[in-house]
């Protein structure tokens, strides 16, 4: 198990190294940065002044190691719009998207598991067919239309959640529905499925055979067996979350790292933008590893690989 | 004849599939004494594994299970609920499957496995129950056992796994054992050391047995009573000399000529066969279900068949002709 974990430790450390290079290099796939800074009343020579104070006539490489070394001690630049260091305008708003990303993931997991088991016990029933609708409505609504319409019914109409910002826990209710329940039906499919394969495996059989009980069936003997591929698929719809809420931060003005990612897309604002990819793939990166260490975990033929 | 552990009459399983009800096992009786071994033969999709299922009441709730009488120990099967029949599995009695390399769960050590049962029935700890653990491997032929209860399916070779199956099996010593078509998935050279693993220890701790086999010579080793299944029905049972030394019906005597005898069957000589298939069993059957295969068939074996007494012991077939023989007077069909 050890052996496995520093492996895959060692491997998720060169697709980090990988995607730094990547979101280095994106500060020149999109043109000239000195251009971009000085903006469009720059004349060459103030161009060429900022290319030299910004050290972008130096070879590739040596600018590459310098960022590097800059970002591994929690130097990311400075933001050109707020004029920033760019660590501390990311680390205050990931906050409020881990707190969204966590909830929203928990929510989904929550609702999706349970349900899933119960469609999986009771194929067809009542219960299977009520799943297997909020599963389509879930996939078929966009998250910006069930945002609005939570924000008409309850925060409007009935009055009984404020229908935005992020000033307390209640204020995260709304965003944490919205964003789990984009989530919920492919984690809810995943486990009916699971749980149907398995529960027709001959172990199963084998366990009722020796008189274990139903509900010792089903969770001792099938749903560890069943939860595999859930897990792979819950790490990455966390990395999305972390990364990707930018619409539901929109809608409910929480001003998290999606939010600022869209903003400074749009201000042209390129150390942020660098240093939120960085960030956000190595969110993937990180619940990738932690989501083989628990698949290894629960399918002790994982640990070989 | 010792005391009757297990009573089985009139069991009936019908599945329904798209077109109607299969009727898969059509009134079938049985008993099993205690420390008696019983073996079922029969072709695939004769409904052996059926009829094990039935008894350990693991059929699914799609399969529906019929019997005038289905008696454990005094027990009525037909009619204990759900919390009597867990009580009894892999206590009193316990079945060995046929596939040992899908019948563990891949998720738990061959430790936690063995030890389940013990700790579900028995008010045991957890040490005791390894201890027994240990014990029952080392009586199945599976060397360092101790380090063996860390180990996982996966590591375990195909063989090994169905020790370790039979190991789980015995773990609560139970009265009966249902052991379907057990060697089937294993080695050729492994099947004789396995089954007779299996017959040797229930000698030992006196277990009844219920073998499931198609394998004739696997029966002629082992059995006390056999019972000859056909497309869902007995048409022969009774002790495995009477079966095997004198058999009325025209299926048996078929299947008896299909294996080869030392002595007897001749080098270059070809070995039976029985022709044709066994019919579909969904919508009714009718008369006697081996007609369509029988060289011995006349109009009457599409009406209801008989059971005869051959006159000795439980001995008994189902077949129109008296003798399991066409007279000379009849006409085939």
């Amino acid at each position: 198990m050890l052996q496995f974990i520093l492996k895959r430790l060692g491997l998720a450390l060169l697709v980090a190294l990988t995607v730094s290079i990547i979101s280095f290099s994106l500060l020149f796939l999109s043109g000239d940065p000195a251009s971009a800074i000085g903006g469009e009343t720059a004349t060459d020579q103030d161009i060429e002044a900022i290319r030299v104070l910004y050290g972008f006539d130096r070879p590739l490489v040596v600018q590459y190691w310098d960022w590097l070394s800059s970002a591994l001690t929690g130097d990311l630049g400075e933001s050109y719009y707020f004029k920033l260091p760019v660590a501390s305008l990311i680390a205050d708003r990931l906050q409020i998207t881990m707190i969204l990303g966590v909830c929203g993931i928990s929510f989904a997991l929550l609702t999706a598991v349970p349900l899933g088991v119960a469609a999986a016990i009771r194929p067809n029933s009542f219960i299977d067919r009520l799943a297997l609708f909020l599963s389509v409505a879930g996939q078929a609504m966009p998250s910006f239309w069930f945002g609005l319409i939570l924000i008409v019914v309850f925060a409007i109409q009935l009055g009984w959640l404020p229908p935005s910002g992020a000033s307390s826990p209640v204020h995260f209710i709304m965003p944490t529905i919205v964003l789990g329940y984009y989530a919920m039906p492919a984690i809810m499919r995943l486990t009916r499925a699971g749980m149907l394969d398995v529960l027709s495996s001959d172990y199963i059989r084998t366990a009722r055979a020796k008189g274990a009980s139903e509900g010792r069936v089903l969770f001792k003997h099938a749903l560890r067996n069943a939860i595999i591929p859930v897990v792979s698929l819950a790490a990455v719809q966390m990395g999305f979350m972390l990364g990707g809420s930018i619409v539901v931060e929109s809608i409910f003005a929480l001003h998290g790292a999606g939010y600022l990612a869209w903003e400074s897309i749009a201000r042209n604002d390129l150390p942020t933008v660098q240093a939120l990819i960085l960030v956000f793939s190595l969110f993937y990166i990180i619940f990738t590893f932690l989501s083989d260490v628990l698949n290894a975990w629960l399918d002790p033929r994982m640990r070989a690989g | 004849m010792g005391d009757t552990l297990l009573t089985v009459r009139g069991l009936t399983i019908n599945i329904p599939v798209g077109g109607g009800t299969l009727h898969a096992v059509r009134g079938i009786d049985f008993d099993v004494d205690r420390g008696e071994t019983l073996c079922i033969v029969g072709e695939s999709g004769s409904g052996k594994s059926l009829t094990s299922l039935a008894l350990m009441g693991l059929l699914g709730g799609r399969i529906d299970r019929r019997a005038t009488e289905m008696q454990f120990d005094g027990i009525d099967l037909t009619r204990a609920n759900a919390r009597t029949m867990r009580a009894l599995r892999g206590d009193r009695m316990s079945m060995i499957f046929q596939e040992p390399m899908t019948s563990l769960n891949p998720a738990y050590t061959i430790g936690d496995q063995l030890t389940e049962a013990l700790l579900l029935h028995r008010d045991v700890g957890r040490e005791a129950a390894r201890a027994r653990a240990v014990e029952l491997l080392e009586k199945v032929g599976i060397t360092a056992a101790a380090s063996r209860l860390g180990q996982y399916p996966h590591q375990l070779s195909g063989g090994l796994r169905q020790r370790v199956m039979i190991a789980m099996a015995l773990m609560c010593e139970p009265e009966l054992i249902i052991a379907d078509e057990p060697t089937t998935a294993l080695d050729v050279t492994i099947q004789a050391q396995i089954l007779r693993l299996l017959v040797d220890l229930g000698r030992e701790m006196n277990m009844a047995m219920i073998l499931i086999t198609h394998d004739l010579g696997v029966v002629a080793r082992v059995a006390d009573k056999v019972a000859v299944m056909y497309a869902g029905e007995l048409v022969e049972t009774g002790s495995a000399s009477e079966v095997f030394n004198a058999p009325m019906h025209p299926y048996t005597r078929g299947l008896l000529r299909c294996i080869p005898q030392p002595g007897k069957t001749e080098r270059g000589a070809r070995l039976g066969t029985i022709p044709g298939i066994v019919p579909s069993l969904v919508g009714g059957v009718t008369g006697c279900p081996f007609r369509t295969r029988c060289d011995q068939v006349v109009d009457a074996c599409r009406q209801a068949i008989p059971r005869r007494n051959p006159g000795s012991g439980n001995h008994e077939f189902r077949c129109v002709h008296e003798t399991g023989h066409r007279m000379a007077e009849e006409s085939p069909a």
